[in-house]
This record gives C-alpha cells, sequence and structure tokens, in this order.
C-alpha cells in the first residue's frame, strides 16, 4: 500500500498499465481477478523503471519524504500563528472594519425586510455569491452523477450484477421491523421541521441550505426504512432533474432581474413585505425554497448514487438509457 | 447607463443556465445549443471589449441595489473583456474540435452532463474574470475546481481517474490556502470588496508589522493560487492530469482553467494588494525564481517524455513559468507580457492538445513517440496544426510565441535591474533551445517515414544495388501505406468541417497575436492603466 503510494506520488504512470486499463470484461470470480492483478503487480515491479524507484526507496526516500512532510507542517503552523498574532484583536473597535457589519446590523431588516440578518445578507445583499454557492452543489451532484451512475463503460454487465444483487441483498436494511416502525413515526416529523426550517429563514435561523438538508436527510431516512422501491413510485430521475433544473433556473433569472434593476436604477416591484411575517423579505423566500429544494434532492442523490448507482427506478443489474 | 454595461452580468446569469438547462437536453442538442449560446457569449465580450476600448474607461457593475461596500460588483475594463473573449473562444474551438473523441471515450448517456459541466465551467471563468469582489472570486474558483475534476474523470478509465484524485486533492489544498489568504485579508481590512480592501492595505502597509501579516497572508494565499494553477515545485500533476482526459478537456484544462488561476491572480496584486505595496513584499522575486525553475525543470521533463501529450503537458509546466517569470519581473511591461502570454498559451496549447489525438488515432491509438512516427504522413491536417503549435511554442516569428518571447525580454530590460535581465535573458535563450530541441525532435519524429528511413540507413550501409532494393522496397512500403491511411480516414469519419474550422480558428488567432501582437499590446497595457 505504502510503497503504491509512493510510487503514485512518483506520478510513474506506466506502473498502472496492466492494473487498471483492463478493457475486457472479467468473467471471472474476484479471487482470480486479484490473482491477475497480483501477477500484474508482480511484472511490473521487475520492470527497470520500477527497479530505479525501490532504489530510490532504499536511499531512505520515505525518512526523507515523512521529514520534509513534518517540517513544512510545521513550518505552516509556526507561519500561521504569527499571523493570528498580528491580526486586530478580538473585541476592538476599528472603525474602518467596521463599516460593512454596522449597516449589515443596523439597516439590514430596513432594507431587506428580513429579521434573520443572516438570510437577508446572504440572499440579498450579498445574493451573487449565494448564487454561485447554490450551483456548487448542482456541480458536485453532476460529477458524482458522472463517476456513480451506471452506464456501459463502468458496469460489466455479467460479473456486476451477480455482486450487485448480492449486495443489495445483504444490505437492504428495509426489512427491519425496528427501523421501519420508528420510521413511521420519525419521518413526517422530520419533513415537517425541515419544512419549518425552510420557510422560516427570513425570520429565525435556518433557511434553504439548513431546510433542504433536514429534509434530504428525510428522504435518505424514508428509502433505508421502506426501501429503495417504494421512493422510486414517487421520487424518479426524471423528476428529480425537473425540480433541479426549476428551482436553479428560476433563481439565476430571479436573481438576474433583481441584479439588473439594481444595476440600472430601476424599482424592482417585488414587495418587502411587514417584517417577522412569513411573507416578508421580498425574494428570500422564494430563493430559500428554490435552494432547499436543490439542496435536498442533491442529498438523495448522492445517497441513491452511492448506494446504488442511480437516482430513481432503473433496478440493480440493467443500464439505464435515459438521456435527460 | 449604456446597456452595454450589461453584457457581463449576461454572460454569467446565461451560462449558469445553460449548465442546468444542458442537463435536461439529449447529448447531440446540448452540443449545438452549447455552441449556439456561446457565440452570444462571445458577442456580448467583443462588444465589452469595443465599448471599453473606445470610451476608454472601466466600469463597476452593482450586482442588486446596494453599492460598493455592502453588495457584490463586477467590474467591465479592456483587460477582463480581452480575456473572457480569449477564453470563449478557445472554449468554443475546443469542445468542437474534440466532439469526435468525445463520442468516442464518454458513455453517450452522459455526454449532456460533459456540457452541463463545460458550461458551468465557463460560468466559473467568465465570473472569475469579471468580479471586483475576492470573495466572488473564491465561491466561483469552488465551481472551477469541482468542474475540472468532473471533466477528468468523465472518461471513466482508470488513469484518468486516479488522475482527478491526485488533481483534486492539490486543488483543494490551494482552495483552502486561497480561502485562508482571504479571510486573513478580510480580517486585516474588514471589506471583500476590491477597491476598499486597497484603500484600508494602502493605508495599514505604512506600518512594519502590519506588513509582515500582510505579506504573509498574500504569500498563502499566492501558493494556493500557484498550486492549483502549477507553478513549479506543484507541477508534477501536470503530465496526468493533460495527458489521459478526452481531448476537449485536455485543452479547456491547460489552456483556461489554470490561466484563469493565474489572471484572478493578478488581478488581486493590482486591485487588491497594490503594485506599490507588492513591490515592497519579496513576493515578486520568489515567484520570478520559481518561474524560471518551472521554465527549465518542465523543459527538461518534457524532454525526457516517451509519450507525446506527456511532453506536450510538461510543456505546459513551462509555459506556466514564463507567466510567472513576467508576474515577478514585474512593471508595466513584466505584467503586460505575463498577459500576452496567457493569450499565446490559450490559442496554442489547445491545438496542440487538440491535434495529438489525432495523431495518435492513425498510430494505433498509441501517444508513445515509438508507435507515432511518420503519423503527420498519415494524417497532413493534424500534422500541420501540430506544427505550427510547436512553431509558436518554439518562438518562430510571425507566431504568437515569438512575441510573447520578445516582450518578455523587453520587459526583462525595462525593468533596470541587471540580475533580472541577466538571469531572464539567460533563462530564455536556454529555454528556447530546449524547446526548439523537444519539440523539433517530436516533429521529424512524426514527419518521417519508418520505411524510407530504414531505406536510408539501408543505403549509408551498404552501396549500389543494395542501396536502389532498399529504395524500391521503401516506396512500394510508402505506396501501401497511402492506400492504407486513406482506408483509415475514411472509417474514422475525420474530414470533418467541426475539426478544421477550429483549429483554423485557432491558428488565426496565434497568427494575429504574432503579427499585430502592437495593437493586442496596446490593449493590454491600456486594461492595465484603468486597472487600479
Amino acid at each position: 500500500m505504502n510503497e503504491k503510494f509512493r510510487r503514485w506520488l512518483c506520478g510513474d504512470t506506466d506502473v498502472l498499465e496492466n492494473i487498471t486499463d483492463t478493457t475486457e470484461i472479467p468473467d471471472a470470480p474476484r479471487e482470480r481477478i486479484k490473482e491477475n492483478v497480483q501477477t500484474a503487480r508482480r511484472t511490473v515491479l521487475k520492470a527497470p523503471e520500477a527497479q530505479r524507484t525501490m532504489l530510490l526507496e532504499r536511499k531512505g526516500f520515505h525518512a526523507a519524504y515523512t521529514a520534509v512532510a513534518i517540517v513544512s507542517c510545521i513550518l505552516l503552523i509556526g507561519v500561521l500563528l504569527f499571523i493570528v498574532a498580528g491580526l486586530p484583536l478580538y473585541g476592538q473597535e476599528n472603525v474602518r472594519a467596521d463599516e460593512v457589519i454596522k449597516r449589515y446590523i443596523e439597516s439590514g431588516l430596513k432594507e431587506t425586510g428580513a429579521v434573520n440578518i443572516v438570510s437577508g445578507m446572504i440572499l440579498d445583499y450579498r445574493a451573487f455569491d449565494t448564487l454561485g454557492e447554490s450551483h456548487v452543489l448542482f456541480t458536485a451532484l453532476v460529477c458524482v452523477m458522472i463517476l456513480l451512475r451506471r452506464d456501459k463503460k463502468n458496469m460489466r454487465p455479467d460479473y456486476e450484477d451477480y455482486y450487485t444483487v448480492r449486495e443489495d441483498v445483504y444490505f437492504d436494511i428495509s426489512k427491519d421491523s425496528i427501523l421501519g416502525r420508528v420510521g413511521t413515526f420519525l419521518i413526517p416529523c422530520i419533513f415537517v421541521y425541515g419544512l419549518y426550517v425552510l420557510l422560516n429563514g427570513q425570520i429565525s435561523p435556518g433557511g434553504g441550505f439548513s431546510g433542504g438538508a433536514v429534509m434530504g436527510a428525510g428522504m435518505i431516512m424514508f428509502s433505508a426504512a421502506f426501501g429503495f422501491d417504494t421512493v422510486d413510485k414517487f421520487f424518479t430521475l426524471k423528476l428529480s432533474s425537473y425540480i433541479t433544473f426549476a428551482a436553479l433556473s428560476f433563481y439565476s433569472f430571479a436573481k438576474g432581474y433583481v441584479f439588473f434593476m439594481g444595476a440600472n436604477g430601476l424599482d424592482n416591484g417585488i414587495p418587502k413585505g411587514a417584517p417577522g411575517a412569513i411573507l416578508s423579505g421580498g425574494l428570500i423566500l422564494p430563493l430559500d425554497v428554490a435552494v432547499g429544494l436543490v439542496v435536498a434532492c442533491t442529498m438523495f442523490g448522492f445517497y441513491s448514487l452511492f448506494r446504488r448507482g442511480s437516482i430513481g427506478g432503473a433496478s440493480a443489474g440493467t443500464v439505464p438509457t435515459e438521456t435527460d | 447607463m449604456d446597456f452595454i454595461r450589461n453584457f457581463p452580468l449576461f454572460t454569467i446569469v446565461f451560462s449558469l443556465f445553460s449548465g442546468v438547462l444542458c442537463m435536461m437536453l439529449p447529448g447531440k442538442a446540448a452540443k449545438y445549443y452549447t455552441a449556439a449560446y456561446e457565440c452570444l457569449l462571445i458577442f456580448f465580450s467583443a462588444s465589452v471589449l469595443w465599448y471599453t476600448s473606445v470610451t476608454g474607461t472601466s466600469f463597476t457593475y452593482v450586482m442588486g441595489e446596494f453599492p460598493a461596500p455592502w453588495g457584490n460588483e463586477i467590474r467591465g475594463g479592456v483587460l477582463e473583456a480581452l480575456i473572457a473573449l480569449t477564453f470563449l473562444i478557445v472554449m468554443l474551438c475546443s469542445a468542437f474540435a474534440g466532439w469526435h473523441f468525445l463520442v468516442q471515450d464518454i458513455d453517450e448517456s452522459k455526454i449532456n452532463l460533459y456540457f452541463t459541466l463545460l458550461n458551468l465551467l465557463t460560468a466559473a471563468l467568465m465570473a472569475m474574470t469579471w468580479t471586483n469582489d475576492i470573495f466572488t472570486g473564491y465561491v466561483f474558483l469552488e465551481i472551477l475546481t469541482l468542474t475540472s475534476c468532473g471533466l477528468l474523470i468523465v472518461r471513466e478509465i482508470g488513469r484518468t481517474t486516479l488522475a482527478a484524485v491526485r488533481y483534486m486533492i492539490l486543488n483543494l489544498l490551494g482552495s483552502g490556502l486561497f480561502l485562508l489568504g482571504v479571510v486573513l485579508l478580510y480580517d486585516i481590512t474588514g471589506h471583500l470588496l476590491m477597491m476598499n480592501m486597497q484603500g484600508a492595505i494602502a493605508e495599514i502597509s505604512k506600518d512594519s508589522r502590519q506588513m509582515t501579516t500582510l505579506t504573509l497572508s498574500v504569500g498563502i494565499l499566492t501558493i494556493g493560487l500557484a498550486i492549483k494553477s502549477g507553478l513549479f515545485p506543484f507541477h508534477f500533476w501536470m503530465p496526468d492530469t493533460y495527458g489521459w482526459a478526452t481531448p476537449t478537456s485536455a485543452s479547456v484544462l491547460s489552456a483556461l482553467v489554470s490561466k484563469a488561476y493565474i489572471f484572478l491572480l493578478i488581478k488581486i496584486y493590482w486591485r487588491v494588494i497594490g503594485i506599490d505595496v507588492l513591490d515592497r513584499m519579496p513576493i515578486g522575486k520568489i515567484l520570478c525564481v520559481l518561474g524560471m525553475c518551472g521554465i527549465i525543470f518542465g523543459s527538461v521533463s518534457a524532454m525526457r517524455a516517451d509519450n507525446i501529450n506527456r511532453m506536450t503537458a510538461f510543456s505546459s509546466a513551462a509555459q506556466i513559468g514564463y507567466i510567472y517569470m513576467g508576474i515577478g519581473i514585474g512593471g508595466m511591461a513584466g505584467y503586460t507580457a505575463a498577459v500576452f502570454h496567457i493569450l499565446t498559451h490559450a490559442v496554442t496549447k489547445s491545438l496542440l492538445f487538440l491535434s495529438t489525438p489525432r495523431l495518435a488515432e492513425v498510430s494505433d491509438g498509441s501517444l508513445l513517440f515509438k508507435k507515432l512516427q511518420g503519423s503527420a504522413l498519415r494524417d497532413r491536417q493534424a500534422g500541420a496544426f501540430f506544427l505550427v503549435g510547436s512553431f509558436s511554442m518554439i518562438g518562430i516569428p510571425i507566431f504568437a510565441g515569438f512575441s510573447s518571447k520578445l516582450l518578455f525580454s523587453l520587459a526583462a530590460v525595462d525593468s533596470g535591474s541587471n540580475k533580472k535581465l541577466i538571469l531572464v535573458m539567460l533563462v530564455l535563450a536556454v529555454s528556447s533551445l530546449l524547446n526548439a530541441m523537444y519539440f523539433i525532435r517530436t516533429i521529424i519524429r512524426i514527419y518521417t517515414h519508418p520505411q524510407s528511413a530504414a531505406a536510408q540507413a539501408l543505403s549509408s550501409v551498404t552501396a549500389g544495388s543494395a542501396a536502389a532494393q532498399g529504395l524500391a522496397a521503401g516506396t512500394a512500403g510508402s505506396a501501401a501505406e497511402v492506400t492504407s491511411r486513406e482506408k483509415q480516414r475514411r472509417a474514422s469519419g475525420l474530414r470533418r468541417p467541426d475539426y478544421i474550422i477550429p483549429s483554423l480558428v485557432l491558428i488565426a488567432a496565434n497568427l494575429f497575436l504574432g503579427l499585430f501582437s502592437w495593437a493586442v499590446v496596446d490593449l493590454i497595457e491600456r486594461g492595465f492603466g484603468m486597472f487600479f
């Protein structure tokens, strides 16, 4: 393991030639594949390139590597401590630095209509950053989909199928009666709580990201307690993509509209509402709902992709052909 | 307010929306949609470039109703528009020229996801170019990091997955250090908007104890971006990352992504730290030395590579070194040379990375030099494109590479320090020699016929009839070669305009940068002039 890591660090790509690029579909059981990999490694080790790296190791490469790592860590710690010692003191009044914070605290309520100043800051004052941030999550979901969603390239139908089905049966906890019973009581509560956090983002601590995370956790628990088959009946890949698409494009266009009107000195005509009411804070509530939906879909999507390589539908062994 | 001032906002919001939309479209529709809207984006950027250079002013654009220190801002100037325009053109060309390989490398159910990532990457590039707020820079830098990892793993072979893991670890380290730097600067100045930060920093830098803190914070931020863009000691992820990715990804990652980090760094130096304050820090000198090391070591590694893509990737490490050397030389001339080289490298390296897979395709799909013998004769177009790219990289006059090398030496002369002048000239001379050595070796290899080489060897050893026999064998061999080449070409369906036109556009851009470098340099200097 250690040796492999070090070689990887050296950037010897050809070492992996026989290991990672197996294009043929192996029909052998796992044990034989393991054997093949071991023989491949053994032949690789005999290569002159590998002998060179082994020689390098004998000369204390590993020791030197550890030493350099420790020294640079200590150096970094020292530098950071030195910087922290030079920073402005906590609690000390700093006229220059307080200009922005003061405005947020003093006139945040009046200008954004949100009692929760944090919501006002992230969804109104600095909404552009949050626009990016909500797309970061979406990007992560797309990356995981690319890596884990089953397709012809990362699935070996004959070979994987057997193990996937076996694993699915082995790890299926939906028949667990304790989980099912507790889930019956708990899941509605989790969803109601998630909705509460989501809808009250402009009044109390919470908002789109946290509410969405709670609802996503509820979805995960639901699928764990009642099995993926139950979830698939109402939550498919298509629905998930439509929700994400609608929420994110609503976000982009709503905020694009506000930016455009604001920059051109026009009134955007969005009512601020009475502070403290549910319908207050202008666009904050709809944006929170949009972000919450994206976060919930993303969290459940991660779980589902990691568990079985697809979001909704497409039971084990079938290669999804959908293009949406 | 002129309507054109809204265009930077449109480029960002449209590309974010297009990213999400492409998830809903089938693969082919996503491709054509991407092409259409990127043309629109190119029009937007070109208009901003025209507007700012004609009026001679830059503008800030308030994102929302809250002005300067409270809300977000973006900024349009000549420099931003020029960089955005180049990035978009290269992006469009790469997406189209690599399409043929995209279909082979990616499972068809995931092509739309690939374009989703590509469009999100465009959004991140645009936002990082236009931003006037250091934290917006960080948010979109995160999107850039994630999308570039996604562009790598999409090929789904062991090597790219491994390369992506390594790339991601290093990139996250870089992001972390950058975030740390941003947080420290925010703590010191109390602002996130670039102009307000600059004002605060100008005041703080009078105190020497605070100046040390400031220097270290800027150092951490710089290391973060240096890791992400692949400056010398951190360049070892490059060959694997660029070498095995699908051609479009390799071209986008090497030509655009690393450049976006460098442009953000330049922007921070000029607009956050202020160039006068920066001159009092030792950072410039360190970057100069590391850049020089990068040039030399990158070129030496490129010479030792046995694989054409790895060679090109190591050459990227050397080119990144050039850019950092320009930043290190400092002054208007140094930064102008650095930005010019960003443009040069963007149009040249994408051309190289888009032609090498075609050379490999006619050589049993292998990128190894020993298999590539004579590949340019089997695919003359790709050979010609590679030739142009390498000439530009070596620095042959009329190509862009020559102009940027000239600018670097002029900047060294301008810097007024003899030590810098001698070192830069020496490094430029040595690196040009090394560049010429490894690129010309490649050119000779791809343009010599295996058969005729054998025939020549034969004729030099024996005389008379033996040589005639050898030559006859050679011609017979090449005739057979011609027919097989035709067959291969027809089979691969490579005579498509969607490969040739983007490559010709890149070559035209290269020649434009080489022949009309004075115009571009003038634009860059005006951009820096309004950068304060």
